[in-house]
């Protein structure tokens, strides 16, 4: 009994004297499905706390539906993290709204913050003030099966516009080959078609004032144009049989089961399809990409790209050590490693070089000479309007309603926000 | 039921009291009452008083509660045609639960009540779906109703025909969705239903019997009188749950397609909690706690007699 409590004792001692030794830096993220991401970041962390053996990194992953819903509770209590991966964009502005996020400008400096792309920056800046570190980009292309578009004598390198594109799809069509593979059930992959449409129609700038609710805010004739355009494209009805009934993932498997010519996707892609096909292999050397079709009289840029800066938010009251963290992770050297590993988009400045899949390299490239680069709508836009714009689209691809009642349908939501 | 029943002589309250403190039921109550109360305002009946103070406001789940906006989300929600869609799903519902799942227990339960090995066995078949988790069935049917890699799909490409892809039919998909619930939950009403009819006693049945009775005049005129505060009982559960569904449309069409196959609590999951309108769900929520609170509290004045149990 008495060497029992004496252990107890012992043991509770430790527990005590552990967290007094050592600072614990608590990170929340998601769980991420590129093969490779946990170990990166496991050797991150070993490689930092070798260096810095007074602190220790706990990373937590929850899978995104729970995390996105736990958040708001998480954050405004006690046992808050003190970083955790976002998306940025109008859910970022709502937390810092709310005051639940620490300001770090004073420890980025010039310097500190020059090591990234000033996309990835801007995007962690909401009123002047930085609260986050950026860690990655996507973008999103438009990704073609060479061998199917072969067969149905298509030259992809020819197809510069939107009505080039829609030319592609008769002809894959024609040649009895599903021309566009979509994971409908989620939604938002649908919602890439609207809001890359939207990005060319309205131009990054038309999307910012619509957002603000100027020139009529989404019921603007530039979002009416970029859903005509959408529904260009579904009345050839291009998709798989059941495509409002295949998620995202089960999409990704069938384009790399070869099931379809074109697949509508961020540079995430290329992992997916691959691990979600039947050979687990996916298409291989058959996969390429080309940028997005320009449209006629656009107020938007041609090169402007379309996809997310991801990255991480500090909170309120931090441990002192995870700026200096966040900073480790995503310094050069790591940013070149995961690049290496395929992990992502690395958005540390000429952390590029590394990277191996010529196609991750090619959409790296139309990043980076992109003049802007638009938001995820739905992440850009916070999440009722971004919904809402989801439902739009999902409902054009179904034939459901009207451009014009789409376009009315999501600004009704901006009204309400 | 005697005790209970029986006229007592009229006390004062301090009469009451006192004589409660001498037999020791004051300290009983005293003791026990509190942590029962406690627990029940804390987790019961402040968050229904909260979701009802919260339905007046806009809230995105971050910072203070400032933004009163009155009726608005009332006035919102009864404007939504998602939400009249979502109100009409759970009625059908309640409908197929009642007209379908029921009378199909009930059938059930006649067939198989009497203890016999091979009875045991259907039983156990029938009761099965009951036990699978929520998800887990919206999951497993989502892989059957799937066209491309699922059981109707490879069913499809067996008879030579094109593959049907059920839940992605804006038609058809809320009907996959009411038969999965019918297939989940009528072994659960039929479980119910043999408890009762095991307990009709036997000289009944042969009273009935010997009178010439045939089995259907048995089953109308002995059985079914004699299961009546059951059915009754099954039909109430039954309402409550088709009203609460949400577990079971999450896996399988996550209300899509264009969210014409959410049910209330799946409206309110996707509208309140999933898009941050906590004002706008919680109104939701009061709505559907209405609902509740009606139909319990109407189907016991309309359906149940003094003698039911409840």
């Amino acid at each position: 009994m008495r060497s029992l409590l004496l252990g107890a004792a012992t043991a509770l001692g430790m527990i005590f004297a552990g967290s007094a030794w050592a600072e614990t830096v608590r990170i929340l993220t998601i769980e991420t499905n590129t093969p490779g991401a946990r170990d990166y970041y496991t050797n991150a962390i070993k490689a930092f706390e070798a260096a810095n053996p007074d602190v220790k990194i706990q990373f937590d992953y929850m899978d995104d539906t729970s995390f996105k819903s736990k958040l708001p509770t998480l954050l405004q209590s006690s046992s808050r993290p003190d970083a955790f991966f976002t998306w940025t964009g109008g859910v970022f502005h709502e937390q810092a709204e709310a005051g639940v996020l620490k300001d770090i400008s004073a420890q980025m400096d010039e310097n500190a913050r020059a090591q990234y792309a000033p996309a990835g920056i801007t995007a962690h800046t909401y009123k002047g003030k930085l609260y986050g570190v950026p860690l990655y980009a996507a973008g999103v292309a438009l990704f073609y099966n060479k061998a199917l578009l072969a067969k149905a004598n298509v030259d992809p390198k020819s197809i510069k516009t939107w009505d080039d594109f829609l030319g592609a799809v008769k002809k894959v069509k024609a040649a009895g080959i599903t021309p566009v593979v979509l994971g409908g059930k989620d939604k938002w992959p649908i919602a890439f078609y609207y809001g890359y449409l939207a990005t060319r129609f309205a131009g990054t700038a038309g999307i910012a004032a619509a957002d603000r609710g100027e020139n009529g805010g989404f019921g603007n004739p530039d979002f009416v144009k970029a859903g005509g355009a959408f529904k260009q494209l579904v009345d050839l009805e291009p998709f798989q049989p059941g495509f409002m009934d295949t998620t995202q993932n089960k999409a990704a498997g069938l384009f790399g089961d070869a099931k379809g010519a074109f697949y509508l996707m961020g540079n995430f892609f290329i992992g997916v399809q691959a691990k979600n096909s039947t050979s687990g292999k996916g298409l291989g050397d058959d996969l390429d990409f080309i940028p997005f079709p320009a449209v006629a009289g656009g107020k938007g840029d041609a090169n402007d790209t379309f996809g997310g800066v991801n990255g991480w938010l500090i909170t309120k009251d931090a441990a002192p050590s995870t700026v200096k963290f966040l900073r480790f992770l995503t310094s050069k050297e790591n940013q070149l490693e995961g690049g290496k590993l395929g992990i992502w988009l690395p958005i540390a400045k000429d952390a590029q070089a590394n990277i191996q899949d010529p196609r991750l390299r090619g959409i790296g490239e139309l990043l980076a000479k992109a003049p802007h680069h638009q938001l995820y709508l739905d992440q850009a836009l916070g999440a009722s309007v971004g919904a809402a714009l989801n439902d739009a689209a999902a409902e054009i691809a179904t034939g459901d309603i009207t451009p014009e009642e789409a376009a009315q349908k999501v600004e009704e939501a901006r009204e309400m926000r | 039921m005697d005790t209970l029943t029986r006229k007592r002589p009229r006390h004062s309250p301090m009469a009451r009291l006192s004589r409660m403190q001498q037999d020791g039921k004051l300290t009983t109550i005293l003791f026990f009452l509190p942590p029962a109360l406690v627990l029940f305002t804390i987790f019961v009946i402040w968050p229904i008083i909260n979701a009802a103070h919260l339905s007046f406001f806009k809230w995105s789940g971050y910072g203070e509660v400032t933004n009163f906006v009155g009726m608005q989300n009332y006035q919102r929600l009864v404007g939504h045609s998602v939400f009249h869609q979502s109100m009409w799903n759970s009625l059908k519902l309640v409908l197929a639960s009642i007209l379908i799942q029921i009378p199909l227990a009930l059938a059930m339960a006649l067939l198989i009540y009497r203890k016999t090995t091979v009875n045991t066995a259907f039983r156990l078949i029938f009761f099965a779906p009951y036990i699978l988790a929520e998800i887990a069935t919206g999951l497993i049917w989502s892989f059957i109703f799937d066209g491309d890699y699922g059981v109707s799909g490879q069913i499809a490409t067996a008879l030579g025909i094109e593959p049907i892809y059920i839940l992605a039919d804006r038609q058809y998909a809320f009907m996959a969705i009411i038969t999965v619930i019918v297939w989940k939950y009528f072994g659960y009403h039929m479980m119910i239903f043999i408890a009762a009819l095991q307990a009709v006693p036997s000289d009944l049945i042969e009273a009935a019997d010997i009178d010439g009775a045939g089995p259907w005049q048995k089953v109308f005129y002995v059985k079914l009188p004699l299961i009546a505060h059951a059915i009754k009982l099954s039909a109430f559960f039954a309402i409550i749950g088709a009203l609460q569904v949400f577990d079971i449309i999450i896996p399988l069409t996550n209300g899509g397609p264009s969210n014409s196959t959410h049910s209330i609590v799946s409206y309110l999951y996707t509208y309140g909690l999933a898009q941050l309108n906590v004002g706008y769900g919680s109104a939701v929520g009061v709505v559907l706690f209405i609902l509740c609170l009606v139909s319990a509290f109407g189907y016991r004045r309309l359906a149940l007699t003094k003698g039911d149990v409840l």
